[in-house]
């Protein structure tokens, strides 16, 4: 390297250097970070809950074992930071995950941290200790997953039955933190103990949920904050108007519907709003179990008379996305890209086409004009979903299908599906790992508690292994989009559209940044400050 | 009066008995499990895991055992644990119901302030300028959805305030709760307060074509002596009745007031409750309700006896 080089890259690495010095020595300490909440989290276990109404507010309680960089928008294998674990490292063969811990860590309660609670941790999720969790969402994350060891107090080591690269991207997400073994499953749900930079102070149904700073937090200098707070308003618009107000900080995890942001817009202009994809898509479920659903022919027509635009435009304003299973590009890391997605059945833009071939497959299986096929669409009875519902029911008619609007009280909702009461419904379906691992085996592997519709391939059990042990990331990419594709196709969940939302803060509010391809890791609140 | 506070009291008891039944009975019937819905939250439902929480929980014993642990429970005052929160009942209830009572207390005080006297001055003069614009108020009273009403009040704080009066923090001293609680209590006993005029002003009209006020009046006897001492004293006893009703009826008008205004009394956390089916918080709290009502209607029907000397309840 010539001078000139050495002097400018010399001169950068100071001006760098000054900077970053700049803004850590502009970062102030202080001051509690107030939030609404939409409703009463469930509880506080994050590991037996499937809701950010428990993961926004709960993961600054605890730490994982890794962790997705809460500084970068978008979560991938790249942006996996240590947490708990000082390093991590792979066997030869690609089975073994080995995380070195930190030394020092304490829990809340002043007991030390140990491997010991790495074990138990993933020994409840697999249900494998004593102490049981009353509900376990995610337990098909880790279906690979054969056991954990220590090796001292400081070794943990995760055995998988087969490779899977991509299970540390599992151990990353805010579902994962690292429980204490010395608390039991009830405690853990209503006063739960972490090392996080934030201390569990109570929660008061109806009213708020209150963590106050973890002053012997492991990581020197965090948190800025001195606790956060959420107060719950369950009546929508009394929420944002007092936002607008000024009565808080930020909103609720991307909360915000997209009229609802003009409104802060124009009445709160200094408000910071981002509207962001969530990872949260609409989608229709159909069971397979009974007939004619039970029939491939249908499935496909239902497929093909989805005016997908129709549906972005009207509910998203034409913000909304289109897509398959895996969030699309540029936000999502696994999605068809659109030149892909045209060759999607059912994506080609020729909507009358779509509906043409739909009726015609509809008209050789008997059904016409005067013979209509007469079902319930099934949904929660609440807007999000209803909404979409009831365009659904308008693009039926069009195959000979008409449909008739059966709402579900929001709280029987998936008790409803997991007994495959329903015919067709409309559902959403988030998700907290932009990885295919966690997606597929969730929703569409043969068993798992949330493949509503039954969904189940040989064929596809097959496709989803090679993928989730290909470790070369470009290649397992173009696999997932054919398995996308097919999945699509096969009507096993059609998606409709991928939803974005905003989340909006005061302008004194820094340090948060929105992720763009999951709502469920980005709640850690170190770096949060306020610039008051 | 004696015998009859006695029936009275077990007719109470009685009915007190009955609408446990009912509470307890309406609760099992409606749709959905409490396991199903604790089960909502994680997406999925294990029939092992959920067959677990309905054993911890005791729902897997006959409906018949369930009642009358209950029952047990209400007697020795062990109102058992909220499903949803794990916590004791009576820890949840106890510092609610006091928010509810203060403000369903301050919405009947506005009611009756204002419908009272806009009422009387009504009927006074009927057919002026005043009684027309008394009339559209009260009927805009009646037909004004009190969520819309409340709503249209927080947006107005909001734009010309810059300030939005909903429950934030416990307020801190008497003062701060009055002011805390007299815009939400406003806002739903307008409807109640137009109810109370209307009624007022015709049960007014309707005395003051009585023979006995011609005779007041013709004794020389003056306006405000007519109005006030004969005619409203009278015309008073079926809006006593009403207001009963009303105070009964207030828990349902405070859902929506609570909800909108964020104010963590027992309405809206009852709403909150059924919808989770958390069995133990409305069973208990509806018979909270019961009992309050219950009682109502008995003072009501010894303020008769007071207000109307003719009234005589026989032994």
């Amino acid at each position: 390297m010539g001078y000139p080089l050495r002097a400018a890259a010399f001169g950068l690495g100071v001006a760098m250097l000054a900077g970053y010095a700049g803004t850590a020595l502009a970062q102030k300490d202080g001051g509690v970070l107030k939030f609404y909440h939409r409703g009463t989290p469930p509880s506080g276990s994050i590991h037996e809950e499937a809701t950010n109404s428990t993961v926004a507010p709960y993961m600054g309680v605890f730490n994982n074992l890794v962790m997705y960089r809460q500084d970068v928008a978008k979560n991938s294998l790249d942006t996996i930071v240590p947490d708990l674990a000082e390093s991590w490292s792979w066997n030869g063969d690609g089975t073994e995950l080995t995380f070195k811990l930190r030394q020092g860590v304490q829990w809340h309660d002043g007991k030390p941290f140990t491997a010991a609670d790495v074990k138990c941790t993933w020994d409840l999720v697999l249900g494998n200790s004593k102490p049981k969790l009353r509900k376990n969402p995610r337990k098909s994350w880790y279906k690979n997953l054969e056991e954990i060891t220590t090796n001292g107090d400081h070794e943990a080591t995760f055995h998988l039955k087969r490779p899977q690269p991509a299970f540390v991207a599992l151990l990353a997400s805010g579902y994962s933190p690292v429980y204490p073994c010395h608390v039991p499953p009830k405690k853990m749900r209503t006063a739960p103990i972490g090392t996080g930079p934030f201390k569990f102070v109570s929660l008061k149904q109806n009213e708020h949920v209150k963590f106050t700073k973890n002053e012997n937090y492991w990581k020197e200098g965090k948190p800025h904050l001195d606790g956060h707070e959420w107060t719950i308003i369950k009546s929508r618009s009394t929420r944002v108007l007092a936002f607008i107000a000024g009565e808080f900080d930020m909103t609720f995890n991307v909360d915000v519907t997209i009229p609802l942001l003009k409104d802060i817009k124009s009445q709160a202009p200094n408000a910071v709003c981002e509207l962001v994809t969530t990872n949260v898509s609409a989608n229709l479920i159909v069971n397979q179990d009974n007939p004619p659903f039970d029939n491939a022919d249908v499935r496909k027509a239902m497929v093909l008379t989805i005016d997908r635009q129709a549906f972005i435009d009207i509910l998203g304003h034409g913000e909304y996305q289109r897509g398959g299973a895996m969030m699309p590009p540029p936000s999502g890391v696994w999605g068809m890209p659109p030149e892909f997605l045209k060759t999607v059945a059912g994506y080609n833009p020729d909507v009358e086409a779509n509906r043409a071939e739909a009726r015609k497959i509809m008209e050789g299986l008997g059904y016409g004009p005067d013979n209509r096929l007469k079902i319930k669409v099934s949904t929660r009875n609440i807007a999000v979903y209803r909404d979409p519902a009831v365009i659904l029911i308008d693009h039926l008619k069009h195959i000979y299908i008409d449909g008739e609007l059966d709402t579900v009280e929001t709280s029987n909702w998936h008790a409803k599906v997991a007994r495959k009461d329903y015919m067709v419904g409309m559902n959403l379906t988030g998700a907290g790992v932009d990885d295919p691992d966690a997606n597929f085996y969730e929703n569409y592997s043969c068993g798992s508690q949330r493949n509503y519709t039954g969904y189940c391939k040989e064929e596809m059990e097959a496709l989803f292994e090679k993928q989730s042990m290909m470790t070369d990331q470009e290649e397992r990419k173009k696999l997932i989009w054919e398995i996308d594709k097919k999945l699509q196709e096969d009507a096993a969940r059609p998606m409709i559209y991928h939803i974005k939302s905003a989340q909006c803060w005061q302008p004194y509010v820094k340090g948060f940044v929105t992720h763009v391809n999951s709502i469920y890791n980005n709640w850690r609140l170190e770096d949060v400050w306020l610039d008051k | 009066m004696s015998a009859y506070i006695v029936k009275r009291f077990l007719l109470m008891i009685l009915t007190l008995v009955g609408m446990s039944i009912i509470i307890f009975v309406l609760l099992r019937l409606m749709p959905g499990n409490i396991a199903d819905i604790m089960f909502d939250s994680a997406g999925f439902v294990d029939p092992e895991e959920k067959a677990n929480i309905e054993r911890e929980l005791g729902l897997d014993q006959p409906i018949p055992v369930q009642y009358f642990e209950w029952i047990r429970g209400l007697i020795v005052w062990d109102l058992g644990f909220s499903y949803v929160s794990e916590m004791p009942v009576v820890d949840e209830l106890q510092p609610r119901i006091p928010i509810t009572a203060k403000l369903a207390a301050l919405s009947l005080f506005f009611s009756v302030l204002f419908g009272l006297p806009l009422g009387v001055i009504s009927a006074v003069r009927q057919n002026s300028a005043m009684d027309y614009i008394l009339r559209c108020i009260s009927l805009s009273g009646l037909s004004l959805p009190s969520f819309w009403l409340a709503l249209l009040i927080l947006m107005a704080f909001v734009q010309y305030a810059g300030s939005i009066p909903i429950y934030m923090d416990p307020p801190d001293n008497l003062w701060d709760e009055l002011l805390l609680y007299s815009i939400p209590a406003a806002a739903v006993g307008f409807r109640s307060s137009a109810l109370i005029m209307r009624l007022t002003r015709s049960s007014m009209l309707e005395v003051m074509r009585q023979d006995y006020i011609r005779t007041a009046r013709s004794k020389g006897a003056t306006d405000n002596s007519v109005n006030y001492h004969h005619a409203l004293k009278n015309a008073v006893l079926p809006v006593t009745t009403i207001i009963g009703i009303e105070a009964a009826f207030l828990i349902g008008g405070l859902i929506i007031t609570e909800t909108v205004f964020n104010i963590p009394g027992v309405a809206h956390f009852l709403v909150e409750a059924i919808l989770m089916r958390d069995y133990p918080i409305v069973q208990n709290l509806v018979m909270l309700i019961a009992l309050v009502t219950v009682l109502i209607n008995f003072l009501v029907d010894m303020l008769y006896a007071v207000l109307d000397p003719r009234i005589k309840y026989a032994d």
